[in-house]
């Protein structure tokens, strides 16, 4: 209820600013919904947002997997963490920009090198993340397990991963804006379809209204995402927890 | 650096440390465990006492194998499979408590598992979590657990401390009935000479720091068959000959 009330206040608020600023600079909520509209119904709209999720999807199952493996490396053993540590401070401070013109230069102006390009910059926050959980980690389970001689991939699902389930949330949630964003970029620079390529033509244009409309519509996308996918997903990741009364 | 190994004669413990040291804050070492020998025959519950913080939890994580750094040999049953019931439960708290024990004894048949939950009272608690038990009945699910492995060797390290002396009776109670099920050799660890006299075939007393076994106690009574008086008897003994250092120590 209070959501709802939040988010009509921020319609009004919009629509407000479009009476002040003018229909040029930023056209109110209904005309941005007409564009929505005509677009969908011409078929572009999903043409372009299928092939952004698509790369979103790609990208970030290639850097939460991987970040989740280094991640766990590091935290468990010290001198992985030592040897790995420079690049990922190195990787951290890579702006997003210098590693997608790399990419693109290095790969081709290709599908393979803008996923990739999206992926690294992705890989190091996500590698922080799991990390700091994997040095969390109980050493009484641990040892639990060890003298259990529990089978290696049975204590990594049962003892080490629900362990990690609040960190893997966490750098899934701001890996899929981070994400997203990034590929919008990498599409724009050198994609011929996609959210991000839209918006680099209504960019050259001025159209302000096209340019909210494609980006309203895929954050549209990324919340449904968020509240059919990864909040049953934590629920049930933490249903064991005592409920507070 | 040696570590635990197996032997030939299935069953047998036999543990010689000449010394454990860790290293402390200031950079000395500091000896915890020093010629620490006792051998523990097939099928017997051999109870380690010793007073609080004498080293037995170093002890039975060098038989366990879980830390080495040791001077010393220590020999355990042939096939191995070792069983812990550590003196905090160590469940999983977000597998129920069912899954916590099929989880580390997928090979447990159903007439063990029914027999176990049955014994330790847990019929009822099988779909809980373990954040949902109090402390008497997570500690069961962690027996109920280290028996469903069917275990060659099982160390139990102060499993009933912190309960009250009534539920730790009847906690002890039930460890008899299964350890007597199928003579699993046993190796207990307790500051609590009442423990001690009621559950052990065979005492072996622990100085101090650093720890070596100061007096070994064979207990010929079956546990069944010992009254209070021989119990009393027992711990008048233990307190003898280790003036009254860990007698007094008793609940």
């Amino acid at each position: 209820m209070l959501r709802l009330a939040s988010l009509a206040l921020f319609f009004i608020a919009w629509f407000a600013g479009s009476l002040v600023a003018g229909e040029q600079m930023l056209p109110g909520p209904d005309t941005v919904l007409a564009t929505i509209l005509t677009e969908a119904r011409s078929g572009d709209l999903f043409l372009h947002l299928g092939a952004t999720l698509a790369r979103v999807l790609v990208a970030f199952t290639l850097a939460m997997t991987l970040g989740a493996a280094i991640g766990l490396a590091m935290g468990r053993s010290p001198v992985i963490d030592r040897l790995g540590d420079p690049w990922l401070i190195v990787l951290l401070n890579l702006p997003a920009l210098v590693i997608i013109v790399l990419a693109y230069i290095w790969g081709g102006l290709t599908e393979t090198a803008a996923v990739l390009a999206v992926a690294i910059n992705k890989l190091p926050t996500a590698v922080v993340t799991v990390r700091e959980g994997a040095r969390a980690l109980d050493p009484a389970l641990d040892e639990m397990a060890r003298v259990f001689a529990m089978p290696r991939w049975k204590a990594l699902r049962h003892v080490v991963l629900p362990q990690l389930a609040p960190y893997l949330a966490a750098a899934a949630r701001s890996g899929l804006s981070l994400v997203w964003k990034i590929v919008l970029i990498v599409e724009l620079l050198g994609r011929p379809n996609g959210v991000g390529f839209e918006i680099g033509v209504a960019f050259q244009l001025f159209d302000v209204t096209r340019i909210l409309a494609y980006a309203l519509a895929f954050v549209a996308v990324i919340m449904a995402i968020e509240m059919a996918l990864v909040q049953p997903i934590e629920r049930r990741a933490s249903r064991w927890r005592p409920r507070t009364a | 650096m040696n570590d635990a190994r197996p032997a030939g004669d299935p069953g047998l413990l036999e543990v010689r440390i000449e010394r454990k040291a860790y290293g402390s804050a200031l950079g000395q070492h500091v000896d915890v465990l020093r010629d620490l020998r006792f051998i523990l025959p097939r099928g017997e519950v051999g109870v380690l006492v010793g007073p609080s913080g004498c080293g037995k939890t170093t002890m039975l994580r060098l038989i366990a194998g879980s830390e080495g750094g040791y001077e010393g040999t220590i020999v355990r049953p042939a096939a191995g499979k070792l069983a812990m019931v550590f003196q905090e439960p160590r469940l999983l708290p977000w597998r129920t408590v069912e899954e916590n024990v099929r989880l580390i004894a997928p090979g447990v048949d159903d007439m063990t598992f029914t027999m176990l939950f049955d014994v330790l009272e847990l019929t009822h608690h099988r779909a809980h979590y373990p954040g949902e038990l109090s402390l008497g009945l997570a500690r069961r699910v962690a027996l109920a657990r280290a028996f469903a492995t069917d275990p060659d060797l099982l160390l139990l390290d102060e499993p009933f401390v912190s309960l009250d002396e009534a539920l730790a009776r009847r906690l002890q109670d039930e460890l008899i009935l299964l350890v007597e099920r199928r003579a699993v050799t046993t190796l207990l660890v307790t500051h609590d000479v009442d423990e001690a006299a009621r559950l052990g075939d065979r005492l072996f007393l622990l100085s101090p720091r650093p720890a070596h076994v100061v007096a070994e106690l064979p207990i010929a009574m079956p546990r069944r068959s010992r009254s209070t008086d021989d119990i009393t008897a027992i711990k008048a003994d233990v307190a003898r000959r280790i003036g009254n250092n860990v007698g007094s120590q008793a609940r």
